[in-house]
């Protein structure tokens, strides 16, 4: 049998038909300009992101869609079928109505409809597309950045998204995906700039605590439910620089853990500053989930 | 100054470094030191109200060489552009402000357009910078003691020693002297090779009244 390629590359869309929570699209985010107020952004979980993209055979930092807490349908507008694979929180996949394996690339052929079902451990889905989500970067990303809303908007019903041109090489044949901890984790610190704003004792009721992530936790951060960290230090600390993973002390003395859209200055006092590697663990934390923090 | 101010470096995680500085004018200093090097040392150079953070640290070594050999410059406080900004001053706390200055309206709109602001960082929202040069005159003003929900887009406010404008409508504590017109963020600046950001760290700002 032979494929005819009459159909413009214009013509591979995702329609967005049903949304349920925060639905993103996200690649590695908008380094470079932090110092006029934008956020990282990118990614709440970037290793499972680059897999889910490695699955489908894209460049890792290619855009994809991140279900935050939620659930997601599509309708593949195309004659000609592709890949998806998510990865991330592990939720249910649907492909026409037939489940499908998460982690894993699955052939969606043109016009059937894909469904995401809300997370069953986890926070966030990385749905990856072969080709990409292709929507107009923004200062060279095409992340959508929650705290000051520069990228494209959040994703919604009736919305048609663009898909890339997918890479020449086949997508990743198998190989196995290991859902990671969603409860009781561990989490590596080192000492914050400002641990010395502190009580001599609170670094080690940080790094002895059990913590619950609370409600209002999202893509900016986690905010913690459990013991205080009492300050040494009660005047305002002149509004400095931020890194992704610092935990933060409002005066409340409830520590916030900042994630990918973190603000860019903060005038409260970072005591400690989770692992680089660490933070992903974080985004999949449900409100309610146990963790607690040890030297690095 | 003789010697040379030696900066403290404080690690933020494994990325990271936090220099600790005498003030918001000698963050930028520092700031754009680092940033005006040959090669790139670190991925983001973040100038706070006395510090300045180097996250993503390309190279640590030629870091600390170039911050050991930088001097305090006394000439370099004017070296931004100037950027003036047409202001209608007709805020809601003009009278606030006029009583804690000890003055009336016109006093403030005199005082405040005869000051030439520094932008010292940027926070809070992309494009809000905090304008440095209240304090050196002896006029900083308390936040609101209850922020208001919407301040809109434009409006030039006053808090502690900083004056800001809002990029765009949003919650906000500041008090509110006037508005202006001006395009405070804007992505599409890009495409013809400038900055979002209209008031970037180092540049002065002039309000001027009409």
């Amino acid at each position: 049998m032979t494929h005819r390629h009459a159909e413009s590359p214009r013509a591979r869309m995702m329609e967005v038909l049903e949304v349920a929570g925060m639905v993103t699209i996200q690649d590695s985010g908008r380094p470079g300009f932090a110092h006029l107020g934008v956020p990282r952004s990118g990614w709440a979980d970037p290793p499972a992101a680059r897999l889910a993209n490695r699955l489908v055979g894209n460049a890792e930092g290619a855009a994809l869609l991140e279900i935050g807490a939620g659930a997601l349908r599509l309708r593949f507008v195309s004659s000609s079928g592709t890949w998806i694979a998510a990865t991330g929180a592990v939720a249910s996949v649907r492909v026409d109505g037939r489940a499908v394996s998460w982690g894993a690339a699955q052939w969606v052929p043109g016009g059937a409809e894909v469904e995401i079902g809300p997370p069953i451990s986890g926070l966030r889905v990385c749905l990856a597309v072969a080709g990409g989500v292709a929507v107009e970067p923004v200062l060279g990303s095409r992340s959508t950045d929650t705290l000051a809303w520069v990228g494209p908007p959040r994703v919604a019903v009736g919305q048609l998204l663009p898909i890339g041109t997918a890479a020449s090489v086949p997508p990743h044949p198998d190989g196995v995906v290991v859902p990671r901890p969603v409860d009781d984790v561990w989490l590596r610190v080192t000492p914050g700039p400002r641990e010395d704003w502190f009580a001599e004792h609170a670094p080690q009721v940080l790094r002895s605590a059990e913590y619950l992530v609370g409600t209002s936790s999202d893509r900016i951060g986690i905010r913690l439910d459990g013991p205080t960290l009492e300050r040494a230090r009660t005047d305002e600390l002149p509004s400095e620089g931020l890194v992704l993973g610092a935990i933060q002390v409002p005066p409340s003395g409830a520590p916030v853990v900042f994630l990918a859209d973190h603000p860019v200055t903060g005038g409260y006092p970072v005591i400690a500053v989770v692992h680089p590697d660490d933070v992903a663990l974080c985004a999949q934390l449900r409100p309610g989930a146990r963790l607690r923090f040890r030297s690095a | 100054m003789a010697g040379g101010a030696r900066i403290r470096l404080r690690p933020v995680g494994p990325n990271a470094l936090l220099a600790d500085v005498a003030d918001s004018a000698t963050a930028l200093q520092v700031a754009h030191h680092v940033r005006a090097h040959r090669r790139p040392l670190a991925g983001e150079i973040v100038p706070g109200a006395s510090t300045v953070l180097f996250d993503d640290v390309l190279d640590r070594a030629a870091l600390d060489d170039v911050l050991t050999h930088w001097r305090p410059d006394a000439s370099h406080a004017d070296a931004g552009p100037l950027v003036e900004l047409p202001t209608d001053y007709d805020g809601p706390d003009l009278a606030d402000v006029a009583g804690f200055w000890g003055t009336d309206v016109d006093g403030v709109v005199a005082r405040h357009a005869a000051i030439e602001f520094v932008a010292a960082f940027c926070g809070f929202a992309p494009g809000f910078a905090y304008l440095s040069g209240l304090d050196a005159v002896g006029l900083a003003v308390p936040r609101l003691e209850t922020p208001r929900t919407r301040v809109p887009a434009g409006s030039v406010a006053l808090a502690g020693g900083w004056c800001g404008v809002y990029p765009r409508a949003s919650p906000g504590g500041w008090r509110l002297i006037g508005r202006t017109d001006a395009a405070l963020w804007d992505v599409g600046r890009i495409a013809v090779g400038e900055q979002p950001a209209l008031v970037a760290p180092g540049t002065r700002v002039r309000f001027v009244p009409r």
